[in-house]
């Protein structure tokens, strides 16, 4: 596990078995995926620990990011199988707790599930 | 990644909100490319500075961090939309004028020279052999790389905007050592910029971090850059090596028919309602020989040339400028036939242009058509 940007959070998994390009398939006023061919498609980011394999995209993405914390429909955190830049400094633009997972463990993370992150625990993800 | 204890204090938010943001932008860059410090570096070279591409969410974080956030190392600009000289002849609308204005302002504020070029590495004094740079701008930081003996990354907007407001880097990748896995062949004969232009976008389609290159002769100025230009535009890899690299390195030829896929591409048209020169921007030395090959001739349709202010300052001053208008040139500083909103399909079907880089946005971006041809057959073509 590697954490990217550190934090302490708790929340309900949203998982998603697509990549997602921040610029252009998130709704910035509502946290809403926008993108019909989206598995996320119609559901809310807001509020979330949002799980995906990774970012693709344009890098302009980390400003999106950036924005949906300032509108307040962001993710609590995130959590993704492979690192990519636009994700990580969008993140860090935004103060987003990120980490990186090995692909067993994103494999058992599930849609649903309550999880607890604390990037300066020994254990950072409990479940609940 | 180690951290010093300063650059712990930082990351904590002990000195301030704008450090500890860039901090984290630093650990998470530098995490996410294996890095194992922190390295200081002399001179940033920022994108995210168009409109066009960083949108209201980028204007918005500018002016919002400006208040506060200042350069710590000498930071140059890239091209942002338009000239404000000329801006009043290509009817852009009033938000995106005020919109262009904020960004520039914040950046002004940072501290930033407002350069507003792609070409710093021709328009500013280049450092000692090895020094680490931060350039954002990726024909600049392939250019670096490759020609002016310094060490970067490809960097993010974001990253580079960090490094501006710490003066460090996370030291990964190029900065270290890089030993490319792939060694290309230059096969084609008689080579204009176009074709350094595609051997560029090829090698950058082919390689990961850095290629080596061979078979190349004597290259001018204007065929280094457009072999940047392409090489920038196509894939992440940001170095040239030039040689035949080791025997277990992969080697792929670079023949007619790979120039030609290349070409199939990126060339969409037969011919183009204008002409657009300069992507990455022309230097002093590509104007005054331009100026030359114009004597006596006048382009038979619009014809838009992108330099960068200084340059434009100093070409006014020895007559270039009279002899480039007289031929019907429009000279824009400032702004790059790249992500302008000048150029737009209300109003344009197709744009002719020698360079590879301004092809591809031009047809992915502003979504015209592209026709392709080298600096001396545009010449023959539309001049008379």
């Amino acid at each position: 596990m590697k954490v990217l940007v550190s934090g302490k959070v708790e929340g309900t998994v949203l998982k998603s078995k697509d990549a997602i390009n921040f610029l252009g398939t998130v709704d910035k006023k509502t946290g809403i995926i926008s993108d019909k061919n989206h598995d996320l498609y119609e559901k809310s980011i807001k509020d979330t620990i949002l799980v995906f394999p990774s970012g693709v995209g344009s890098s302009v993405g980390a400003y999106t990011i950036y924005s949906i914390k300032s509108n307040g429909t962001a993710p609590l955190a995130m959590i993704c199988q492979k690192a990519d830049l636009t994700v990580a400094t969008g993140c860090a633009l935004a103060n987003i707790p990120l980490i990186v997972v090995p692909d067993e463990e994103f494999s058992s993370i599930n849609n649903g599930m309550k999880l607890s992150l604390d990037t300066d625990s020994s254990h950072p993800l409990q479940y609940q | 990644m180690e951290l010093t204890r300063e650059e712990e204090s930082a990351l904590k938010g002990e000195q301030g909100e704008i450090m500890e943001m860039a901090y984290r932008i630093l650990v998470a860059t530098g995490e996410a490319t294996d890095a194992e410090k922190l390295v200081p570096i002399e001179w940033t070279h920022l994108s995210g500075v168009n409109y066009n591409t960083i949108g209201d969410a980028g204007e918005e974080f500018l002016s919002s961090i400006s208040k506060d956030a200042r350069v710590k190392v000498k930071t140059t600009l890239n091209p942002m939309g338009f000239d404000i000289d000329n801006v009043s002849n290509y009817g852009l609308d009033e938000n995106f004028i005020s919109k262009q204005l904020s960004i520039r302002n914040s950046y002004e504020t940072m501290g930033v020279i407002p350069s507003f070029s792609c070409i710093p590495y021709e328009i500013f004094d280049i450092p000692k052999d090895g020094t680490q740079v931060a350039f954002a701008e990726s024909n600049a930081a392939i250019h670096a790389n490759s020609y002016d003996n310094l060490k970067t990354n490809k960097e993010s907007a974001f990253s580079a905007l960090a490094s501006a407001l710490t003066g460090k880097s996370p030291y990964s990748s190029l900065r270290k050592e890089d030993s490319p896995n792939v060694s290309i062949r230059m096969k084609v004969d008689d080579p204009n910029e176009l074709t350094y232009g595609m051997l560029g976008f090829f090698a950058g389609k082919v390689g990961d971090i850095s290629v080596n290159i061979s078979g190349l002769g004597e290259m001018d100025n204007r065929q280094c850059k457009a072999m940047c230009g392409g090489m920038g535009t196509s894939g992440t890899c940001a170095k040239f090596i030039f040689g035949e690299g080791d025997s277990g390195t992969e080697k792929i030829d670079f023949d007619e028919k790979a120039m030609q896929n290349v070409h199939d591409e990126l060339n969409t048209s037969e011919k183009g309602d204008i002409i657009t020169l300069g992507s990455p921007q022309l230097g002093l030395e590509e104007i005054s020989e331009l100026a030359g090959k114009l004597k006596g001739r006048t382009f038979e349709k619009r014809c838009m040339i992108f330099t960068p202010r200084t340059v434009k300052e100093q070409a006014n001053k020895i007559g270039y400028t009279n002899e480039l208008e007289r031929a019907g040139c429009e000279i824009l500083s400032d702004c790059c036939t790249c992500l302008t909103p000048l150029i737009n399909k209300d109003n344009v079907d197709a744009v002719t242009t020698n360079s590879i880089k301004g092809a591809f946005y031009l047809k992915n971006s502003n979504g015209v058509g592209v026709n392709l041809k080298s600096l001396s057959q545009i010449i023959e073509d539309e001049t008379r």
